[in-house]
């Protein structure tokens, strides 16, 4: 966690001083993100989706959102975008309090969400810099084809890498890109580990809330970098002893003494309570073994690595489109269920944001299908991202403690998971 | 009065006594098309055209062309309006999500869509998206493709995409119907079907734009829309001869002031509300609504290779779309121009609650026309709205501000 604080106020200076040091910045978004590209590059990746969380759990996201309404921002809109357009209308000062340097190049890297366009071509109006558009076909059959690979290696060749050169100044470096994606792989060995080490029992680690600071620096500008190969080996290191240990994972008050719990949840958490939402589950001893939100900047369940496939580009085609949201819903509901068995879980949660088509359509439909096909009952519960209004503290309890004496009761008599 | 997908439309009728009957007549078959949730006439299609089958294109955009190429009837699926009752749809969405799929799970579970045999999901939003997935679980065996338009607006990458995409459709479409994948030749001859089609849209779209007191708001969308369900042919004969007798019509024009509805692509509003505005004291010149079928401007032409030319007029003829990413184009400005050339006076923004595409639009639109000194009014509907009210006391103020002082 302190490595992880360091890497967070390293990068934010970084980018309060990207004026005088010439350093270019290129925005984009955390699903299908090319960060070792940009950085082979040359420039520097901002996330407009993570300043809006890291807003939010500052609670600063109300009051952006309140702006950007006030802008003429429709109520029904996704948070994350009126998040954004408000911090800017309020002067761009990021989460750590410092100024956000605007982009020189917007990278509509168009993974698993539409709503990304309508963001980016916001910004675009607000700052009148370059765009480049990468559009990653959706897996609805389940699988990426070849013809899919090969359309997403094209537009980076013909499109991406030309408009960063152009803003940069500078020939992409492929050896560095090169290093970028090895180290990105041995990142993702560490994380892919860390992540299935929630299989045993107790777990040592929480899937979701501890899970959403493990996947922090890999889903955004830190992926293939010293530093972040370095988090995930100790991170790796440290859930290693505590798994030795029979240890649960360390929530916000502690280690769990008890594992009474174990469930998969299924979509973003609520970032403006982010603590009293993880609380809930802590105080009924429930411990995520796996979600689907640390997924969704990269899935490597199925063995995805960056730099695996030899031709890089081909190899970045292939992350993008793998993200979670990228894929069908069979195919999440597939995951899902699969997420329930292998990790020997009680039950399963989805939690429903108002703010996002890309997650929640389909997810009433899903939690049908992956009752169908575990044999366990779902609970669901709605929340938003960022926007404050629609979290009710009283409601999400009541629903949660619901849910699991339900559970309990099946523990209790006897019914197994797993169909 | 039973829909008919049929019989070909009655030729033009008395001219001496003024083309109001006639359009009136019209508009009344078009009034049961649009009531035809259960298809009738495409089951009427497809007893006359034994094994040949229908397939539903989900909004906005997806090429009929090919479809009707392929052998089959393409049926444009436009959601359930206000006319059936939500109970199963509504158990597969949260409430946060606009009416368009509720009202299409409804019609499917309700065994309403049975006379198609295939459903095409083109690539317009998350919804529409996960509703192919959707589908897919909910009936499994049905042929169900979802349709990845391209966003690369480049003939390399996104064109050469696209294209390949359409072959790989046309030939499960040919497939479908029993048949093979469709030969240039009737692609070509497909493509000639619509570009006839939308040349009558576009003449109706003038005559309405130059005398909306002979095309009303409600006509003019009622026989849009009948092409949702019928054969090409047949639409493209009811829209010829009800431009005619709308243009025969003896309607004097009223003090109403001119304007334009933007934002109804996708979720089509109830056809109340597009009468409330009229009476409003609005004239309706032009508007989004059934966008699909007015998607492609000019032509898609014959000049290239079918398929090539398909991806063309996907790539370079599209229209404006909030859906679609069209790079360095602006799009308030595109709005300004539009209201400018049809001499409206003002917009009115009617978008559905929920749609991130169209109500994410709306402010830099409503910039530009600012900027542009151009009044506009918003509202948000459902399409199973029954409440008119607040529309109507709205579109009346703007109309009457408009006519005392020439701005709102
Ligand atoms: S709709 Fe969902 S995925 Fe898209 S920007 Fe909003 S929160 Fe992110
Ligand atoms: S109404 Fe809007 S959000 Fe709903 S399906 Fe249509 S385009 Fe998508």
């Amino acid at each position: 966690m302190e490595r992880q604080k360091a890497m967070l106020a390293g990068y934010f200076g970084e980018l309060a001083r990207a004026r005088e040091t010439g350093l270019k910045v290129v925005y984009t978004f955390v699903p299908g993100n090319l960060t070792e590209l940009i950085r082979a590059a040359g420039a520097l990746g901002v996330y407009p989706e993570v300043n809006a969380l890291q807003s939010a759990m500052r609670q600063r996201s109300d009051g952006f959102v309140r702006e950007a309404e006030r802008l003429g921002h429709n109520e029904d809109v996704c948070s994350y975008v009126k998040c954004d357009i408000g911090m800017l209308a309020a002067g761009n000062i990021g989460p750590t309090g410092e100024k956000l340097p605007p982009p020189d190049l917007l990278l509509l890297s168009y993974t698993g969400c539409f709503t990304f366009m309508k963001w980016f071509e916001l910004l675009q109006k607000e700052y009148g810099c370059e765009v480049a558009m990468l559009h990653v076909p959706y897996q609805a059959d389940g699988r990426p084809t070849e013809e899919m690979r090969r359309y997403v290696a094209a537009q980076l060749e013909g499109e991406v890498i030309p408009k960063l050169e152009k803003v940069t100044g500078r020939k992409l470096d492929l050896d560095e890109l090169a290093s970028l994606l090895a180290r990105s792989a041995r990142a993702e060995d560490d994380l892919s580990w860390v992540l299935d080490s929630a299989k045993a029992t107790p777990s040592p680690i929480d899937a979701y809330f501890g899970g959403v600071y493990y996947v922090g620096p890999i889903f955004t500008a830190f992926r293939g970098t010293e530093a972040c190969e370095a988090y995930y080996r100790e991170l790796r290191e440290e859930v290693e002893a505590r798994l030795a240990r029979r240890e649960g994972p360390v929530m916000p008050n502690g280690v769990l003494a008890e594992e009474r719990f174990r469930l998969v949840i299924e979509g973003p958490p609520n970032w403006t309570h982010f603590r009293d939402f993880w609380r809930v589950f802590y105080d009924e001893g429930a411990v995520v073994v796996a979600s689907t939100y640390t997924k969704v900047g990269g899935l490597y369940d199925d063995g995805f690595r960056h730099g695996r496939e030899r031709d890089p580009l081909l190899s970045l085609a292939d992350y993008c489109l793998g993200c979670y949201t990228n894929r069908s819903l069979p195919a999440r509901s597939d995951l899902l269920a699969s997420y329930v068995r292998d990790f020997h879980a009680d039950g399963f949660v989805i939690n429903s944001l108002k703010s996002c088509n890309s997650f929640s359509v389909g997810q009433l439909v899903m939690m049908r299908e992956v009752e169908k096909k575990t044999g366990v009952p779902g609970g669901f519960i709605e929340t938003d991202l960022v926007d404050p209004r629609y979290y009710s503290q009283a409601n999400i309890k009541n629903r949660i403690e619901s849910y699991l004496q339900m559970i309990s009761q099946r523990k209790a008599g006897g019914v197994s998971s797993g169909a | 009065m039973r829909p008919s997908n049929v019989i070909p439309f009655p030729a033009r009728g008395n001219g001496a006594a003024g083309g109001e009957g006639d359009a009136q007549e019209i508009v009344r078959r078009c009034e049961a098309l649009y009531a035809d949730l259960a298809l009738q006439s495409v089951r009427d299609w497809k007893a006359a055209h034994p094994g040949r089958p229908a397939v539903g294109l989900l909004p906005i955009y997806a090429p009929r062309e090919l479809v009707h190429a392929a052998g089959a009837l393409p049926v444009c699926l436009l959601g359930g309006g206000d006319q059936i009752d939500i109970v199963k749809g509504d158990a597969c969405f949260q409430s946060y999500i606009c009416h368009l799929p509720r009202s299409t799970v409804e019609l499917g579970l309700g065994g309403h869509l049975e006379a198609l045999d295939g459903f095409v999901f083109p690539s317009t939003c998350d919804v529409i998206r996960n509703l192919s997935g959707i589908w897919q679980l909910l009936f499994p065996g049905k042929y169900v493709r979802y349709l990845d338009l391209p966003q690369a607006i480049d003939d390399r990458t996104g064109g050469t995409f696209y294209r390949r995409d359409l072959e790989a459709l046309g030939a499960e479409l040919g497939r479908l119907a029993g048949r093979g994948a469709p030969s240039p030749e009737a692609l070509a001859a497909s493509i000639r079907l619509f570009d006839e089609n939308r040349r009558e849209l576009a003449a109706l779209g003038a005559l309405r734009a130059e005398a909306p007191w002979l095309v009303p708001f409600d006509e003019a969308y009622l026989v849009l829309r009948a092409g949702a369900l019928l054969d090409v042919e047949a639409h493209t004969a009811l829209v010829r001869t009800y431009r005619e007798a709308a243009f025969r019509r003896k309607r004097k024009r009223e003090d109403r002031i001119r304007v334009v509805v933007v934002g109804a692509f996708c979720e089509q509003p109830p056809l109340g509300l597009l009468r409330t505005l009229e009476r409003s004291g609005c004239y309706a010149v032009d508007d989004d609504l059934f966008q699909g079928a007015r998607w492609i401007e000019g032509e898609v032409g014959t000049d290239l290779e079918p398929y090539a030319a398909l991806a063309r007029a996907y790539l370079h003829r599209s229209g404006v779309a909030s859906t679609r990413y069209q790079p360095d184009f602006a799009r308030g400005e595109a709005l300004v121009r539009r209201v400018r050339a049809l001499r409206a006076d003002g917009v009115i923004f009617a978008a559905p609650s929920f749609c991130d595409p169209a109500l994410l639009d709306q402010p830099p639109l409503q910039k530009a026309l600012s900027e542009a000194s151009i009044p506009f009014i918003t509202f948000k509907y459902a399409e199973n709205g029954g409440q008119f009210q607040t529309v109507r006391e709205q579109a009346g103020t703007f109309s009457d501000s408009i006519k005392l002082w020439g701005e709102a």
